[in-house]
């Protein structure tokens, strides 16, 4: 896969770099709706879609964004939307649709101080469960968090290979200082970047039965217009596609589309780990906090703490095992999040070792500074 | 006609779809889909190029009964899903079939914008004056004092003009016609799909079941009948005052107008920015330079 946005070295703020790594993955459609901090997306796209002969179209909210992306996808194109926490809750319902039926496709929400209007230009990390339960049932989601300009290339590359690959949509939480933060970045050349699309049928039509179950429990993808004739609901289906009533059908399906997440889990459980070998205390972060928690990290060495950061970029399905491997080895795990507590929760309830875990919440709309997660190193 | 009908059952029906469907014995949604099928099958629409999306409602399930690129989408929205597939693939003949609560109530934003838009789609709305799946409740089409599981009472409301909703907004092609008239309705389906740009399509419908009922209209054969006896063509309609259409139910084309697609308006823009942005790309590649380092 060619990447259009091929260069040497760049400077880019993390919008424009998750535009980048869209194309380069293939994303070829967008609709969204305008929101602070997201809007830069959809400017730079409605601008370099049209070029690679690709669609961008602003519609009349979010709701209708998700739609039309579902529906784009559905016709055979990667699409994507971006959005941030107002827009983010009008997308959950057609999201839902996205995960019954299958349809890959990548949803960008840069996260801004909530509830409701909240704070519209300060950073905020509030998003983080909604992103997992924010759609009513039990649905399986991949939910990806980017910490730097580099991440938001490279992240959104794997959000759109693993939305592609296990039928899911995708959500990458970036949030606001991610966003706006101008870096220079060394985006990968064409050969580098991998690029994974979907499995598409090589049955004749009329044996093509669009969610029948196989090894890798993501049935092959059929795009309309290409012979495959099929039907599509947001009712639960049989294998054809058809609504079902019966318990047995009802049963396999759902989870069967929850399983197939959970065959997947050592490729989309992504975390990343520094100075992890010998640490005795350790900061588990996401997101821009992570740049914080390493900074933190580095200068707590230095002052001989064996500190380690494990960085989480996938959250979910959280990295359960990576995160207990680490709580059994260390005696102390610093959880600093701009929120109540969101993914300390998740540390919490995998935790079986005997290691304490410290929570530092910060919801006042200001980032989370290294001094103050290196307080917290130095005490404890 | 008969043979024509056997046609239609036999090409376009999914026998491999657990039939029976769910519709009432009488439902106007029956009649609509057969003109339907007949339109796609006059014009020679090629069923692999053919999309059917639906919202949710009795009249949303009728995707799931035909054999063409189905989809039945969630309430209200079903024309966004119908954009993105059309925007996607250009080619492919979108129809959208929407009930009345779904289209202009929860739906109601994205039915004016996609009129707005003027994308080449074509939406059948199927006006039964309620929300037939949920039970009979009022809907934005249900008639000031009529009775409801909501509207015990009387309707306090008043009901949308749904068709002059859509030329309001802008919509290239409008028509209404009735379940009772059923080869008038194919004809005007075969027009709203032959036309290039949003075309829309209401289909006054019975539901007998909940609406009728709760109405004293009588049953399926007496609410189509009366179809029959309300319905003034549109050319007898602009002989008329408003005190004499009140109650009447004026059939035909009611707007058919001109104006770009902005689907075509799109490709050309694209093309034009893809021209440049090949031409700058190429100057820059001479020069050693790639995208970004400006
Ligand atoms: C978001 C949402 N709200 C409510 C419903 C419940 N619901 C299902 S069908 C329907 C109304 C259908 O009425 P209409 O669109 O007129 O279609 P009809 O059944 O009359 O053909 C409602 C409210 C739903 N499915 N989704
Ligand atoms: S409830 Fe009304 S609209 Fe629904 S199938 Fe029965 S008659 Fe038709
Ligand atoms: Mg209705």
């Amino acid at each position: 896969m060619e990447n259009p946005e091929k260069q040497k070295k760049v400077l880019l703020q993390g919008n424009e770099a998750i535009v980048a790594g869209a194309l380069a993955a293939g994303c070829r459609f967008f609709a969204g709706y305008p929101i602070t901090p997201a809007s830069e997306i959809s400017e730079l796209l409605s601008v370099r879609l049209p070029e690679l002969g690709g669609t961008f179209i602003q519609m009349e909210d979010e709701i209708a964004s998700m739609g039309a992306v579902v529906g784009a996808s559905l016709a055979g194109t990667k699409s994507m939307t971006a959005t941030s926490g107002p827009g983010f809750s009008l997308i959950q319902e057609n999201l839902g649709y996205a995960c019954i039926t299958e349809t890959p496709c990548v949803i960008v929400d840069v996260m801004r101080g909530g509830p409701s209007t909240g704070l519209a230009t300060n950073p905020s990390q509030g998003d983080v469960q909604m992103a997992r339960w924010g759609t009513h049932g039990d649905h399986p989601i991949i939910v990806l968090a980017v910490s730097s300009v580099a991440d938001c290339f490279s992240i959104t590359v794997k959000a759109f290979n693993l939305s592609e690959k296990y039928r899911t949509p995708v959500i990458l939480l970036s949030d606001e200082v991610v966003a706006h933060t101008r870096e220079s970045v060394v985006l990968p050349e064409d050969e580098q970047i991998r690029v994974f699309d979907r499995v598409r049928p090589d049955v004749p039509p009329e044996w093509y039965k669009p969610y029948a179950d196989n090894n890798r429990g993501v049935p092959d993808m059929a795009s309309f217009g290409d012979g495959y004739r099929h039907h599509v609901t947001g009712l639960v289906h049989d294998e054809k596609g058809y609504p079902t009533q019966d318990p047995q059908e009802i049963d396999q399906f759902l989870r069967r589309i929850h399983s197939k997440i959970s065959k997947g889990f050592n490729e989309i459980q992504v975390v990343k780990t520094f100075l992890m070998e010998d640490a005795e205390i350790f900061v588990i972060a996401y997101g821009s906090v992570a740049r914080s928690a390493l900074r933190a990290v580095r200068d707590a060495r230095k002052a001989g703490i064996k500190a380690g950061l494990l960085q989480l970029v996938t959250l979910f399905p959280f990295p359960r095992k990576s995160v207990d491997t680490y709580l059994r080895q260390c005696r102390v795990a610093v959880v600093p999040e701009m929120n109540l507590g969101q993914m300390g929760r998740e540390v919490s309830r995998v935790n079986q070792s005997d290691c304490r875990i410290v929570k530092h919440n910060k919801i006042d709309g200001q980032l989370i500074t290294p001094d103050e997660i290196l307080k917290h190193l130095t005490t404890v | 006609m008969l043979e024509r009908a056997e046609i239609v059952r036999k090409e376009y029906l999914r026998h491999d779809k657990k039939f029976p469907h769910v519709w009432c014995p009488g439902c106007g949604n029956g009649i609509v889909m057969g003109a339907l099928l007949r339109a796609v099958n006059g014009l020679g629409l090629d069923k692999d190029e053919v999309v059917l999306a639906s919202g949710i409602g009795c009249s949303g399930r009728m995707p799931t009964y035909i054999d063409f690129n189905t989809i039945h989408t969630t309430h209200g929205r079903a024309l966004t899903f119908s954009t993105g597939i059309k925007l996607a693939n250009p080619d492919l003949t979108v129809l959208t079939v929407m009930g009345d609560g779904d289209a202009t109530a929860i739906g109601g934003n994205h039915f004016i914008h996609a009129a707005r838009r003027n994308i080449n789609l074509t939406a059948i709305i199927v006006n039964n004056a309620t929300y037939g799946m949920t039970g009979g409740q009022y809907s934005p089409a249900t008639p000031y004092g009529s009775k409801s599981t909501t509207s015990v009472y009387g309707h306090v409301e008043h009901a949308f003009n749904i068709a002059e909703l859509a030329v309001a907004a802008g919509a290239s092609f409008v028509a209404r016609s009735t379940v009772y008239h059923a080869t008038h309705l194919e004809q005007m389906i075969t027009k709203a799909i032959q036309k290039r740009g949003f075309s829309v399509m209401e289909v006054i419908s019975n539901c007998h079941v909940q609406h009728g009922r709760r109405n004293k209209l009588g049953g399926a054969v007496q609410m189509i009948n009366g179809f029959k006896d309300q319905s003034v063509t549109v050319k007898k309609a602009e002989g008329m005052s408003p005190e004499e259409l009140e109650g009447k139910i004026t059939i035909g084309v009611l707007a058919d107008v001109d104006k770009p697609i902005s689907t075509e308006e799109y490709l050309r823009i694209a093309g034009e920015a893809k021209e440049k942005a090949d031409k700058v790309t190429k100057a820059k590649e001479k020069n050693g330079i790639k995208r970004y380092e400006e």
